[in-house]
């Protein structure tokens, strides 16, 4: 949201989405009729904390002094040497307090909760990022926080799980449908609507019905907006591609977005292939699945032949969901981002090429990106550059490395 | 006139509301759920939905949920329930059929054909749980072009100033969900209902059916006077799920439990 939507032309990919919600025909507003007053409560409110200066200035001293921002834009020297061709640059937001991307969002959201006088918070998590981010930021501010997570992640990510009960959430494992990511956002999405009067629901991604999509990446864009600054003043010019891991697409929407008019930018999304695309065992929504409705928007989903949702699979918890963000289901058909699938492999085989060439655990998920760098940088010239968001941190997922690498902790 | 309108209006000229019970396709099987479409009328409903199943019923309670799980293992798909519909049609005309479910299958059937293809089977309306009106373009003019009602739902969060947005260009009936909540969870009172179906005949001179929370006759009964029609869904399916051995079969009495408790129903509502 650094950049005000005023000074960003009707030609300009930025401008999305229109009126309803829509980037070209995703997004929307699907939601039960006794959601829809609240979805447009919010709306509301976020466009009117958006054209005010104090939001932006409040939000800003707590990104900067709570949650570290501005992060690091590293030079990965010795990874750039190993893969002989582009250089290579990390955007370090698994510094971020909570070691991951996901409090950019929370933070900006919960100050719009407060403002909108809500008194109780609800999110869905998978890997238990975004509910370790949320539990914080209710800690801070002293929120009931309710957070909803598939028994099956539950049981994955111990840890996470562990973190957010300390914070003081609730943590509420949902059984229902596959018990995963997707199933703990129905749950969610069931609690906001037998408790509209109070409730504030903390949406994790740029998914669920407008304005979330929008919103989320609006507050995300911090990462891009830093990251273009950065790359000036230690190049002088943009990179030539951008990299992001896609689960819900949050941490890509705001590596991409300051980039989208920047025709000269490649962007560069990666979806979870799994066991592989071939297979029926992967996360690859918009490499393999269709336009449909789910968690209130139009987006590409894992479905059947039925409109029935699949379940995804990946290593990465944070990235096993069926549906991506509507704003990259149109950036995918007008073609301006091109989206790649990394199997689990060589998402484990990147984690540890990280760990060893530039001493940074990654995350999973990034390590999904992190792969695709390491097969498109030796096909790229010494002089040009990648950028790739190093979203997260790897500290949650040393467990599911270990039992890859068959070691018992 | 469409069999919605008759029907209601035939009931406006007994001076009571309507009984709809609910009946979701293929749980557990599609012969017991057949059997229950098909006893339905005889056991005193006046109008059918039927639920379709879907993997993430966002507004829906344990009990619907745990009915579509069964549903789609038993292998409901859309064309099959179309089937049942046809199945019902050849031994009664009158009775008004309406599907009740989420919008991605029928986006995965196409909305064109899927409209085409349900009033052919003898269906009279649909209630899209997940389509509110802002996105009801999106079928509008399909449903119109094959006289498919879509039934707008109002909720107890629609507020004056966008009821008649929500009901701009309905009908069929009005669906008031009674409760801020999910499907068998919470109940209505009486007096809020009193409250609530005034504000919406202000705007509307459709039939109101009231749903979500209605389980016992006497609800029922509150519900179908103050408005025009009953919805009992949960009630109904708990009934079934009690009753499934431990393999979740149906046993040789179910279909005649659930029915029963439909006549029980059906009596309280002619008594007002
Ligand atoms: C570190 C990290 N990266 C990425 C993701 C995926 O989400 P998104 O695609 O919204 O960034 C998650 C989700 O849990 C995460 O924890």
């Amino acid at each position: 949201m650094n950049t005000p939507a005023s000074s960003i032309g009707a030609n300009s990919l930025r401008s999305g989405p229109d009126a309803r919600g829509r980037f070209g025909a995703y997004g929307g507003r699907f939601v039960a009729e006794t959601l829809m007053p609240l979805v447009l409560e919010v709306e509301q409110a976020y466009r009117d904390a958006r054209a005010d200066p104090a939001f932006q200035a409040e939000l800003d001293a707590y990104l900067a002094n709570y949650v570290g921002r501005p992060s690091p834009l590293w030079f990965a020297h010795r990874l750039t040497e190993r893969l002989g061709g582009a250089k290579i640059y990390l955007k370090r937001d698994e510094l971020n307090h909570t070691g991951a991307h996901k409090i950019n969002s929370c933070m900006g959201q919960i100050l719009l909760a407060r403002r909108m006088g809500k008194t109780r918070i609800i999110a869905e998590t998978g890997a238990g990022q975004h509910g370790v981010a949320t539990a914080t930021v209710c800690a801070l501010f002293g929120l009931p926080c309710t957070v909803y997570m598939g028994a099956t992640d539950v049981e994955r990510q111990k840890p996470n799980v562990f973190r957010m009960k300390l914070l003081g959430a609730e943590v509420r494992a949902v059984r229902s449908g596959a018990a995963t990511l997707k199933d703990a956002m129905n749950e969610a999405m069931r609690d906001w609507v037998a408790n509209v009067e109070d409730t504030y629901y903390l949406i994790g991604t740029v998914a669920g019905p407008h304005p979330y999509p929008m919103m989320v990446r609006d507050f995300q864009s911090v990462i891009g907006e830093e990251a273009k600054l950065q790359m000036m003043q230690a190049e002088g010019r943009l990179p030539d591609v951008a990299v992001a891991a896609i689960g819900g697409g949050s941490n890509a929407m705001g590596l991409f977005h300051p980039f989208l008019d920047d025709a000269a930018v490649r962007l560069i999304g990666v979806e979870a292939a799994g066991h592989g695309l071939e297979t029926h065992a992967h996360a690859a929504s918009l490499s393999r699945g269709r336009p449909g409705v789910l968690h209130g928007n139009m987006t590409y989903l894992l479905q059947d032949e039925d409109g029935q949702i699949e379940e995804a699979h990946s290593i990465s918890a944070g990235l096993d969901y069926p549906g991506v963000g509507p704003e990259h289901a149109w950036l995918h058909d007008i073609g301006r981002v091109e989206y790649v699938a990394v199997t689990d492999d060589e998402a484990l085989a990147a984690f540890q090429l990280l760990t060893r060439t530039e001493g940074i655990i990654p995350a999973l998920e990034p390590a999904h990106a992190l792969a695709q760098v390491a097969k498109l940088a030796p096909t790229l010239p010494r002089d040009s550059i990648i950028l790739a968001n190093l979203c997260g941190r790897g500290d949650k997922d040393i467990f599911t490395v270990a039992e890859h690498l068959g070691v018992s902790l | 006139m469409s069999r919605i309108e008759a029907r209601f209006a035939a009931l406006a000229t007994e001076g009571r509301g309507a009984l709809i019970p609910f009946v979701e396709a293929f749980d557990p099987d599609r012969e017991t759920s057949m059997a229950l479409l098909a006893g339905m009328p005889s056991a005193g409903a006046d109008l059918i939905e039927i639920g379709v199943p879907f993997t993430d019923p966002m507004a829906d309670g344990p009990t619907i949920q745990a009915a579509g799980k069964r549903a789609l293992a038993a292998g409901a798909k859309l064309p099959r329930i179309l089937d049942m519909v046809r199945e019902f049609r050849r031994a009664d005309a009158a009775t008004p059929i309406i599907l009740m479910g989420y919008l991605n299958p029928i986006l995965a059937y196409g909305p064109p054909r899927f409209c085409a293809d349900a009033a052919a089977a003898g269906v009279d309306g649909l209630i899209i749980v997940d389509l509110p009106s802002e996105e009801a373009d999106l079928i509008a003019a399909d449903a119109a072009r094959h006289g498919l009602d879509i039934i707008r739902l109002v909720a107890p969060t629609t507020d004056d100033a966008r009821l008649p947005k929500v009901l701009a260009g309905s009908s069929g009936f009005i669906y008031y969900v009674s409760i801020t909540g999910i499907t068998g969870t919470r109940t209505a009172s009486g007096a809020q209902l009193e409250a609530a179906v005034p504000r919406i005949r202000r705007v509307s001179s459709l039939p109101i059916a009231v749903g979500f929370g209605v389980r016992s006759p006497e609800q029922a009964a509150t519900a179908s006077r103050v408005a025009d029609g009953a919805v009992v869904a949960s009630a109904l399916i708990d009934t079934l799920a009690a009753d499934l051995d431990a393999e979740g079969r149906a046993r040789p009495g179910t279909v005649g439990k659930v029915l029963d408790q439909v006549r029980a129903l059906a009596a309280a509502v002619r008594a007002g």
